[in-house]
């Protein structure tokens, strides 16, 4: 029997899973996230392994959610100091490189900018050649001075051109100083795009620390596993990719939560309510995937194109701190956090959350009722109803049509909602709902990406998107995936008008369960 | 006259959205570009129409083309002087001062940037009081102006001068040039005489796009009600209050026309509103009776930070307050209505001013009068 470990590091808690083949729960446990998040981690580890029966010789893949990387730019901690270049000249300097970004946020990163010729029309023609004098003369300039590169080409995303040969010419000159390429990134929209590329570059280096502290952790528990890191679109990234590509994790949580949700309810279509100490996030399953958002998403007061999961977050959950002002009742948005296991009323604290209203009420049964039981009943009703309301509200705005569609409730702190939620068709609380989310780590699939342009006069468009699938098939593969399991999951062709041989840019992205 | 520094650039962005009426373009590129020149140059000069010389040549600027591709290839920023030089030689006069064409969406920001760069004023005046979408839906056209010589350029440094028999020639001329030199141009259109500005432009919108984002920002500073702010600064009416139910799109002639409709919430509860737009929000019906139409503007707002939404933002489930704004009295004659009223868009209905189809009481969510 081999088992899948999974680990996701929230805002309040880290949670951890042990899997079997048959994907059955072995054993599963909480430990409060730490400021320095990788000792959270250590600390779950040995609590979800503490079973002596666990032969640990046959954990066979770990898999990490972590927010190592959103704390790193949220908190301007450990960043790397990055050349961004920009490959467009003449074009965009009225708009400079890093325009807008919070000034903290620019020293942290080094502020070394630099706009050189190159790049290409819409169309796929030159907007002029590449400078590739000026990019040997910059990579002599930082030389020791920058720890990564960030490249933006303009109209990378139709063709790459640039930003590979650019990245060729600087790996001679920088030998392995990690080099971030936009079009492997972020779509259409350059600022958004850059924005994400140098953040990305940003973030190598804690991601490179943090995989090692990973692979450090597990073979100290004495685990010989390999390691992924979760991504998020709910695929993984072999640890390889993750330290290239790092920025990708950084929505992973929440779609965690939503995959794990899909998988313990068994649902394809339905709406997920992540009941965390401090948040409640809703989401919506398409497919046994997150329905993406359409708008830009900000990292750290950055601006990006990414797509994240579409979420609507609240300020309520289990450690949200319930407030009496001139007879009406607030609820949140502060929390006590995880230290609701003292400062909580039935835990003998002195402070009201919204779990001393739910045990009052009779909902719930932890921690020591009577403590609560002097509460005003009016109070206790008002507060109710306030959060369910909060809620109701939440899964309004998410849905795409009034008809009621099923709910699943996940995450410790959705024990203060009812079995009966206005526009939901049925309230589903599937086994093991505290822990979704690190279920939705270690259940998670492999994939692979595969980007090409073909010539359409040569081939059939269907021709094109069969070798383009072929690919992507083999990059999942490759990646861990199990050859009879792997699916397509994406296909995006974007016709690259005006080029010489109907010229069109087609993506696939496949995706597999990994290979026992 | 008046100075502009980067805070009242981030007010008029936000007073340009509104007016934008859901469409124009989202502003953000704009004011980056506007950010970075007064960074750069210092602040801007905008100067009241009545300050205009007689004789002074003013040019206004905007972009032509593709959304999509501006958001990519961004300009350089030596567009501004190029059109300007190309203007001046043709014309034999330099250019006292530019102005926006339209004051809602991403033109309401290109002179902004141009005026600092070059460190000449703007004009506190367009020519639309809003957004529209083709050239002649200027007020210069009612007065019978020309829209060239036109300029046109890239930021690679080609530069075209339009000279042409007619607006039509001018649209399909100048479309073509924009595709060749990469689906986004930079264009000095409409160039006007001072007396031209004071007889035919609307005066005081770019301020007024100002008060419109401090009321805004103000508001949610000094936690007051911004849909309040808004109401009073721009003299519109509270049209509905609702959240979305049902929203369609199709594409047609090369537009996106739709229709959201509304179930209300709080004093309009019971109500409904449907509210149809073409890039821009064009009619507000509720239960079969007309509340707005173009050329008044029809603005969707956040129910919480009264912020104004585009039509793309527009879905199941958000919750708005729209509301209407009287249109400049030069829409109301009858060659304003003629070019952009409700007809002109495919719509069987007069034009009536919004003040006379809402009454004081529905805009309070009471009975309609």
């Amino acid at each position: 029997m081999t088992y899948r470990l999974g680990i996701d590091v929230g805002g309040t808690n880290t949670d951890a899973v042990l899997l079997d083949e048959e994907d059955q729960v072995i054993s599963k446990a909480k430990s409060p996230t730490t400021d320095d998040v990788t000792s959270g981690i250590l600390d779950v580890l040995a609590k979800v392994l503490a079973d002596k029966a666990i032969d640990r010789s046959m954990i066979k893949h770990a898999m990490l959610g972590t927010t190592h990387c959103t704390n790193a730019i949220v908190e301007r901690k450990r960043l790397s100091r990055v050349a961004v270049i920009r490959i467009g000249y003449p074009a965009t300097v009225a708009v400079k490189p890093l325009t807008g970004w919070p000034e903290d946020l620019k020293q942290a990163t080094g502020n070394e900018i630099f706009v050189i010729g190159g790049g290409h029309e819409f169309d796929g023609r030159r907007i002029g050649e590449l400078d590739r004098e000026a990019l040997r003369s910059i990579a002599r300039r930082v030389r020791g001075r920058v720890d990564a590169v960030a490249v933006t080409a303009v109209f990378s995303p139709v063709n790459p051109e640039d930003e590979l040969e650019a990245a060729r010419i600087l790996k001679e000159e920088l030998g392995d100083t990690p080099i971030s390429l936009s079009h492997e990134i972020g779509s259409i929209g350059l600022l958004e795009r850059e924005n994400a590329t140098v953040l990305n570059a940003a973030v190598v280096g804690v991601a490179k620390a943090t995989a090692t502290a990973f692979s450090e952790a597990l073979r100290r528990e004495g685990i010989d596993a390999r390691a992924y890191f979760g991504q998020n679109d709910g695929t993984l990234m072999s640890v390889d990719y993750a330290v290239r590509y790092p920025i990708l994790t950084i929505a992973c949580g929440p779609t965690n939560s939503i995959r794990g949700a899909a998988f313990l309810s068994n649902q394809r279509d339905a709406l997920v309510v992540d009941v965390g100490g401090t948040t409640t996030d809703v989401g919506v399953l398409v497919n046994r995937f997150p329905r993406e958002s359409s708008v830009a998403v900000e990292i750290g007061g950055v601006r990006t194109n990414f797509r994240m999961p579409d979420l609507v977050s609240i300020g309520l959950g289990g450690g949200s701190i319930v407030r009496q002002r001139n007879g009406q009742v607030t609820i949140g948005p502060d929390s006590v956090g995880h230290r609701i296991q003292h400062e909580a009323i039935v835990f003998g604290g002195t402070t009201l959350t919204a779990t001393d209203v739910a045990v009052a009420a009779g909902h719930v049964g932890i921690g020591d009722r009577r403590r609560v039981s002097g509460l005003d009943p009016g109070l206790v009703r008002q507060t109710q109803g306030a959060m369910v309301r909060m809620v109701e509200d939440a899964i309004d705005r998410m849905k795409t049509s009034p008809e009621p569609v099923p709910a699943v409730l996940v995450g410790g702190g959705s024990i203060l909602l009812p079995d009966r939620l206005q526009g939901v068709l049925e309230v589903l609380r599937p086994a093991h709902y505290e822990v979704a989310n690190a279920i939705g780590a270690a259940i998670a699939q492999v994939s692979g990406q595969i980007e090409r342009v073909f010539s359409l006069d040569a081939i059939s468009r269907e021709e094109a998107v069969r070798q383009a699938a072929d690919m992507a098939r083999e990059e999942a593969v490759r990646a861990g995936a199990d050859p009879a399991a792997v699916e397509v999951v994406e296909v995006d062709d974007v016709p690259l008008a005006y080029l010489p041989g109907n010229a069109t840019r087609i993506r696939v992205k496949a995706a597999g369960d990994l290979a026992r | 006259m008046r100075q502009l520094h980067a805070q009242d650039i981030e007010d008029i962005a936000v007073g340009a959205a509104l007016l934008g009426t859901g469409g124009g373009g989202d502003p953000h590129v704009g004011k980056l570009m506007a950010l970075q020149a007064i960074e750069e140059s210092g602040p801007v000069d905008l100067v009241d129409v009545s300050e205009v010389p007689d004789e002074g040549l003013i040019v206004p600027l905007a972009m032509m083309g593709a959304p999509t591709v501006l958001v990519e290839k961004v300009p350089n920023g030596e567009e501004f002087p190029r059109v300007f030089e190309a203007l001046k030689n043709y014309l034999g006069k330099p250019v006292f001062a530019t102005m926006p064409i339209e004051a809602g969406g991403v033109n309401s920001m290109i002179p902004l940037a141009s005026a600092a760069k070059l460190r000449i004023p703007v004009i506190d005046a367009d020519g639309m009081g809003r957004a529209f979408p083709e050239l002649q839906m200027v007020t210069f056209h009612l007065a019978g102006a020309s829209a060239t010589p036109m300029v046109m350029t890239d930021e690679k440094g080609n530069l075209v001068l339009f000279s042409t028999i007619s607006n039509h020639w001018t649209e399909a001329l100048a479309r073509s040039a924009t595709v060749v030199m990469g689906g986004s141009a930079m264009i000095a259109i409409y160039p006007l005489t001072g007396r031209q500005v004071k007889d035919a432009a609307i005066g005081g919108i770019v301020t007024l796009a100002q008060r419109i984002g401090e009321a805004i920002r103000r508001s949610r500073i000094e936690s007051r009600d911004p849909l309040a702010a808004v109401l009073e600064v721009t003299g519109g009416l509270r049209l509905f209050k609702g959240k979305i139910v049902d929203v369609s799109r199709k594409t047609a002639g090369g537009f996106v026309r739709g229709e959201a409709l509304f179930e209300g919430i709080d004093d309009y509860r019971g109500k409904t509103l449907r509210l149809q737009f073409q890039n821009e929000n064009l009619i507000a019906v509720s239960n079969g009776r007309v509340l707005a139409s173009v050329p008044d503007l029809i603005t969707v707002l956040d129910a919480e930070t009264a912020k104004p939404v585009t039509t793309e933002t527009l879905k199941y489930g958000y919750r708005a307050i729209v509301i209407g704004i009287p249109c400049n009295a030069r829409w109301r004659t009858p060659k304003g209505i003629e070019t952009v009223g409700p007809r002109y868009f495919g719509y069987d209905i007069d034009y009536v001013p919004i003040e006379e189809r809402v009454s004081r009481e529905w805009a309070k969510g009471g009975e309609p009068a």
